[in-house]
């Protein structure tokens, strides 16, 4: 009954969202019902659009985990950009550099590397946080350009593929993440990731003293929790969801690192982390929807002349409607309490 | 004295700047005046974002949403100016749309208590969408962008006049109203009641000021600045718009504002070196040094922001009561 009460609000933002959309679609004098039909045919109608769509959620799922994951400890990490292509860049060199290893090492031991470079990468801001007081918001943002720099340095002097198009080559199929029947399997690993961190953070210790420290860091610190290594540890973990994100897919869908791949996955990671109520398992279909929105967007433009841009003006309208604590009241009769306010620890060093 | 040894790291950095700067000019006039030049041309976005900050969490909002307001002021700025072909108005409707938005967000934050970084973000993603959705390629400013004022005689100084006196107007504005926030802030009762708002939000409403008045016309105000330089960006820097033009100045602008401090005079500095660090990466590039790993200048201006939050900045103290909703109970 609670399940239903939460899921309650997002399900209204979603329904109100689309609404809006529709409306502005109808004001731009194109026809809505088209739109929303072509967008519905290109990522869901068969299992083409399907797999497609099940492509996109996958990296928004570990973006939305890595964003709602670093909430719990009052953390707000906008470096999932630079960590994701960190961990995509470092798949790909393990992925075509390593060669003559069996699948079953190969394929993990990328997704490894790919995933510690983007946790080191992610910890970075938490040190300096912890060590400096400097806010992750700036240290994150700023890291995500001296990622893209880093990646695109890399990629174009260390481990080019001969040619005129910087890139990396192709990587071994022994480092590949196969398909099931058009499906991509790299889904599921979200999905496990997704499950993973809502048993660290609500069954273990560990995710208790995390919590702690978003709720109140003066009564954690006082009740004996090491506030420092907990913003260092959190960063490390959001990092590694960001960069796994990556690395899944360059090993299962792209299958090199290129830069400017995946563009603008920070901002995503950040709506579906608020579509999902920072709940780790409301990340997965808060990302299944974004990822149809996005899997169906260039029929939509095709079928309906709409431009997919209004995938955006839909998200953002439902992260609107998501966080009217009005509308919450409204359809809850009551003061909602029990969330993690991000605002609350912006000064806090 | 005192003054001078509190801001003794701004005297010797700025003196390592001038001496970096003429040496990577070879000592020669016309490039150190580029450099100038460049720097406070960088510089002005910044420091109009960064007042808005300022604005904001004076009175205890967080607006991470100045990157939104920017990027739909220079896109409202760019489609009046280009459409009437008045530059004046395009840049009265940047403002007018950064003052729309800040409403919005204070209608958001304030009047709903809603969590105010979600409200920012919620006009980060709408401002990116519904910017790109109604953007038509190949619209022009049918006057070009604004154009230079020379200030007299004094344009006619060596370097200084240059970089100073023969500017476009609103990065005289900018200049301009960089104290005149500084004296209202520090000086009148307004901005005694802000700080007030943003200290101690029921101390201020027992003396009989109204924390969300306050608020909202900060949030307002605000907007408008942020309006003015998302404007400067189409109008005046780049003379067009262009998909996603503020390219993250709205997030360096709250890096600028921390680093000054939430105080006017310090973001106006901290701007000016955000803007050197751009404005050198030219002459890196003139010189030819790094030219085969171009990314590593590139990314020169974000090291040295990371480098200087966490070196310099330590733990900068912001307005006490930022970030929680007010309610009167």
């Amino acid at each position: 009954m609670t399940f239903l009460r939460s899921a309650l609000v997002p399900i209204l933002a979603v329904v109100l969202a689309i609404a809006s959309g529709a409306i502005i679609i109808e004001l731009s004098g194109l026809n809505a019902l088209e739109a929303y039909k072509a967008l519905y045919d290109g990522a869901l109608a068969d299992r083409k659009g399907i797999g497609r769509t099940l492509e996109k959620a996958t990296p928004l799922v570990m973006g939305g985990l890595a964003v709602a994951f670093a909430f719990k400890a009052g953390l707000f990490n906008i470096g999932g950009q630079g960590q994701l292509v960190i961990g995509a860049l470092f798949a790909g060199a393990v992925g075509y550099g390593v060669t003559g290893l069996p699948w079953i090492i190969h394929m993990p031991l990328a997704l490894f590397v790919g995933g510690i470079g983007g946790a080191l990468w992610g910890m970075l801001a938490g040190v300096l946080k912890a060590t400096r007081g400097a806010h992750e918001v700036i240290t994150t943002i700023m890291l995500n350009f001296v990622a893209l720099n880093i990646t695109d340095w890399l990629t174009s002097k260390v481990w080019r593929e001969p040619g005129i198009i910087v890139r990396t080559p192709a990587i071994e199929s022994s480092a590949e993440i196969p398909r099931w029947s058009q499906l991509p399997t790299g889904f599921a690993l979200a999905v496990a990731a997704a499950f993973a961190c809502w048993y660290l953070l609500e069954r273990t210790t560990f995710g208790f003293e995390i919590r702690s420290v978003g709720l109140n860091p003066e009564a954690a610190r006082y009740a004996g929790i090491s506030v420092s290594r907990i913003v260092i540890l959190t960063m490390f973990i959001s990092g590694m969801l960001a960069a796994l994100g990556g690395a899944i897919e360059t090993q299962g869908i792209v299958g090199r690192y290129e830069p400017g791949f995946n563009a603008g996955l920070g901002f995503n990671g950040i709506t579906i982390a608020l579509l999902a109520r920072t709940h780790p398992l409301g990340v997965i279909p808060a990302a299944l929807l974004i990822g149809a929105m996005e899997a169906g967007g260039s029929t939509m433009q095709f079928k309906a002349d709409v431009d997919p841009e209004i995938t955006e003006i839909i998200e953002a309208l439902m992260l609107l409607f998501v966080a009217t604590p009005i509308l919450v009241r409204w359809v809850l009769r009551r003061r909602d309490t029990s969330e993690i306010s991000v605002g609350a620890h912006w000064g806090d060093a | 004295m005192n003054t001078l040894s509190r801001y003794r790291w701004w005297f010797v950095t700025a003196a390592f700047l001038v001496a970096f700067t003429l040496f990577t000019a070879e000592f020669q006039q016309a490039q150190t005046t580029a450099v100038l030049a460049a720097t406070l041309r960088q510089s002005t976005p910044l420091v109009l974002g960064a007042l808005c900050g300022i604005l904001c969490e004076r009175s205890g909002v967080i607006n991470i949403g100045i990157e939104g307001q920017m990027l739909g002021s220079a896109f409202a700025g760019f489609v009046v100016a280009s459409s009437t072909g008045d530059l004046l108005l395009g840049v009265t409707a940047g403002i007018a749309c950064g003052m729309l938005m800040g409403a919005f967000l204070a209608f958001l934050s304030v009047s709903l208590r809603g969590d105010q970084i979600i409200a920012g973000t919620v006009l980060n993603i709408a401002a990116i969408g519904l910017t790109s959705f109604f953007f038509q390629t190949g619209r022009s400013l049918p006057s070009g962008k604004t154009s230079r004022i020379k200030l007299g005689p004094l344009a006619d100084l060596p370097i200084l006049g240059r970089v100073f006196f023969s500017n476009r107007p609103l990065t005289y504005l900018t200049l301009l109203l960089v104290p005149v926030i500084w004296y209202a802030l520090f000086r009148t009762t307004w901005g005694l009641r802000t700080r007030a708002v943003g200290e101690h939000p029921s101390a201020a409403e027992t003396v009989g000021i109204s924390v969300v008045r306050v608020r909202y016309m900060n949030l307002i105000l605000g907007g408008g600045i942020a309006g003015l330089g998302g404007a400067y960006l189409s109008l005046e820097a780049v003379g067009s718009f262009e998909r996603m033009m503020t390219n993250g100045k709205g997030f360096v602008a709250l890096a600028v504002m921390i680093f000054g401090r939430w105080n006017p005079i310090g973001a106006w500095g901290a701007a000016l070196l955000f803007g050197y660090a751009n404005a050198v990466q030219t002459q890196f590039q003139f010189r030819g040094w790094l030219a085969d790993d171009p990314q590593f200048i590139g990314m020169m201006p974000f090291i040295v922001t990371i480098v200087v939050v966490a070196g310099f900045v330590g733990r900068a103290r912001p307005p006490a009561s930022i970030g929680q909703p007010y309610s009167r109970e």
